[in-house]
């Protein structure tokens, strides 16, 4: 498998990271150096095992439904950019 | 609305069900509606870095409830994926869902199209229903070219009901999702408030020429908070594409927003194709397991569900198939039905409280544009009215009456017939003294009715009723007229 200029693009939009035009053949080289090396995993002969969602073969542990959280809306808001009246701000997107 | 000649549609349903659970589906902050914007969202929700999600129980229970319902496998090992997409609304630039692996494959509901005599029956299949968390919500006015995000509803739990594209009509599609909808709430999984966006359908559509095996480009349109809606944005979205394909253009695939005020639907977005989400497991959540046991136990517990009751209805109160099927449409409506049934107490009569319920009461909750549970008359005050016709105190119309008074809270049905002095009159004397009295008034009609101008029974029984203040009983009222009239045409 490996990456196009096209592709590379497509997915940087997807991810919303600007790329510098002139920097993309590098990058292609480069990530397709990664594909390469996780490339390798494809020779492993798996046939007769059933994938794995986890490394670990264990069963995922549940809470019970209780509320533990109360509001630090104060706190985490001390961070973000721009808020008003409760809400954090964000430039518009609208498609 | 009935389709364009030579064309068919193609619908299949995505509803977004938020789960009535107490916490979010992996972490701790409250889900409770209305609170103040972001004061119910925790570093969890906010996508903080070196946070983890801890997968709340009550919401695999719930889905598992759901599955087991509708007679779906409900797997003993479902797992997460990760569905990435990025919006301001969702913070951590993906959403927790399940693709490979759901907790609910498959399943039947059947639904009942039309009415009365000319419902019909038909089963529709769905293929899965997924557990996921719910995105918060953007609020693009009013912030000076910027858009104000509101997290309280990130991490929601939610279980995304998918059906196969099954139904060919909005009248269809309206009715599963209200199936839907009646079974989450009987399950007690989901307060179906569509207005605050509990209850969420999407709805899939394409069109084709009638017979032709291949499906159309389907469009998703988006945005229908109510069941009148979805049906006019399914008729909207119908016409739209067949029109577009006989002008010979071609239908986009694209998600489209429901406008109410225009009735009419518009472009959204162009869809992402499916790869662009990246789909891929979640490395912060294990497989989740059911053990059988457990779930054996869930099963034993469902509640009585809307086809079983309505069955039950029909074996126990020889209740027609349709009436059956309308009372128990709601857990609500199938409730004040039992309740006035009750009140009733041993004089119970199923098929007058149907009436009542199904006829007279929806109605006027219609008409007041209130549910169920919020009745201006109670399922108790009910029975006693209804008391009072199967007693014969009053007549069907003298029992509107007093349901009228009652629903504008002039009090108990039995207080309101005394003090309106509305009770009927039964005592056949009485009857007998009226009809002689009008009788003796009119001589010369009486001889035209005996003469043979039948036609004059019903001025006879139209007078004495004006005597009577409408109060005789309707029954005696024409038994007497017959015996005092003679036969139509009997001379005199």
């Amino acid at each position: 498998m490996s990456l196009n200029a096209t592709q590379l693009k497509h997915v940087a939009h997807l991810s919303r990271i600007a790329l510098d035009e002139a920097k993309i053949p590098a990058l292609v080289v480069d990530l397709n150096a990664i594909l390469a090396f996780a490339e390798q995993l494809q020779d492993s002969r798996l046939d007769a095992l059933a994938p794995m969602a986890h490394p670990w073969d264990q069963s995922q542990p549940l809470r019970a439904d209780e509320v533990t959280e109360s509001d630090a809306r104060e706190a985490l808001q001390r961070g973000a950019p721009a808020v008003e009246r409760g809400l954090f701000l964000v430039p518009k997107v609208i498609e | 609305m009935s389709l364009q000649s030579g064309w068919e549609a193609v619908i299949g349903l995505e509803i977004h069900t938020q789960l009535a659970t107490q916490s979010k589906i992996f972490s701790g902050a409250a889900t409770a509606f209305g609170a103040e914007p972001n004061k119910q969202a925790c570093a969890v929700d906010l996508g903080l870095p070196g946070v983890l999600p801890v997968l709340n129980a009550e919401a695999v229970r719930m889905a598992a409830l759901f599955g087991l319902a509708i007679g779906a496998e409900v797997a003993l090992e479902s797992t997460f994926d990760r569905k990435n997409y990025f919006y301001p609304d969702l913070p951590k630039g993906y959403q927790i869902s399940q693709l490979a692996q759901p907790i609910v494959r498959g399943g039947t509901v059947v639904i009942n199209v039309g009415e009365g005599d000319k419902a019909v029956q038909k089963t529709i299949n769905l293929t899965r229903a997924h557990l996921e968390e719910d995105a918060g919500k953007s609020l693009h006015e009013d912030f000076a070219g910027m858009t104000g995000i509101d997290l309280n509803r990130a991490g929601t739990p939610l279980i995304e009901i998918v059906s196969e594209p099954e139904m060919s009509s909005s009248a269809e599609a309206v009715a599963y999702a209200r199936k839907i909808h009646a079974m989450v709430q009987y399950l007690g999984i989901c307060d179906g408030n569509m207005q605050e966006g509990s209850f969420r359908v999407d709805a899939n559509i394409s069109v084709r020429r009638r017979g032709d095996p291949q499906l159309g480009t389907r469009t998703e349109v988006k945005n229908v908070n109510s069941f009148r809606f979805l049906e006019r944005a399914i008729d909207y979205e119908i016409t739209r594409q067949i029109e577009l394909i006989e002008e010979g253009g071609t239908v986009q695939q694209q998600t489209r927003l429901y406008d109410p005020d225009k009735d009419e639907t518009r472009m959204m977005r162009t869809k992402e194709a499916a790869d662009d989400y990246r789909y891929f497991p979640d490395p912060d959540l294990l497989p989740v397991v059911i053990a059988p046991e457990t779930l054996m136990a869930w099963k034993a517990g469902l509640p009585e569900l809307p086809d079983a009751k309505a069955a039950r209805y029909q074996a126990e109160y020889g209740l027609s198939a349709y009436d059956a099927a309308v009372l128990t449409s709601t857990k609500e409506t199938a409730a004040y039905f039992e309740q006035t049934l009750a009140a009733m107490g041993s004089a119970g009569d199923a098929k007058l409280c149907a009436n009542w319920v199904s006829g007279i009461l929806a109605a006027q909750l219609n008409k007041a544009s209130l549910d169920t549970t919020h009745s201006l008359v109670r399922a108790e005050a009910l029975g006693q009215l209804l008391l009072r016709v199967a007693d014969s105190t009053l007549s069907n119309k003298l029992a509107k009456d007093v349901f009228d008074a009652m629903w504008a809270g002039e009090g108990e049905p039995d207080a309101i017939i005394e003090a309106r002095g509305l009770k009927q009159i039964t005592d056949h004397s009485v009857i007998e003294a009226m009809v002689d009295a009008i009788l003796a008034e009119h001589p010369d009609k009486v001889a035209e009715y005996r003469g043979g101008k039948d036609k004059l029974f019903g001025f006879f029984v139209g007078l004495v009723m004006k005597a009577a203040k409408g109060k005789a009983n309707p029954q005696q009222l024409n038994e007497v007229l017959n015996v005092r009239l003679g036969p139509c045409g009997a001379g005199d």
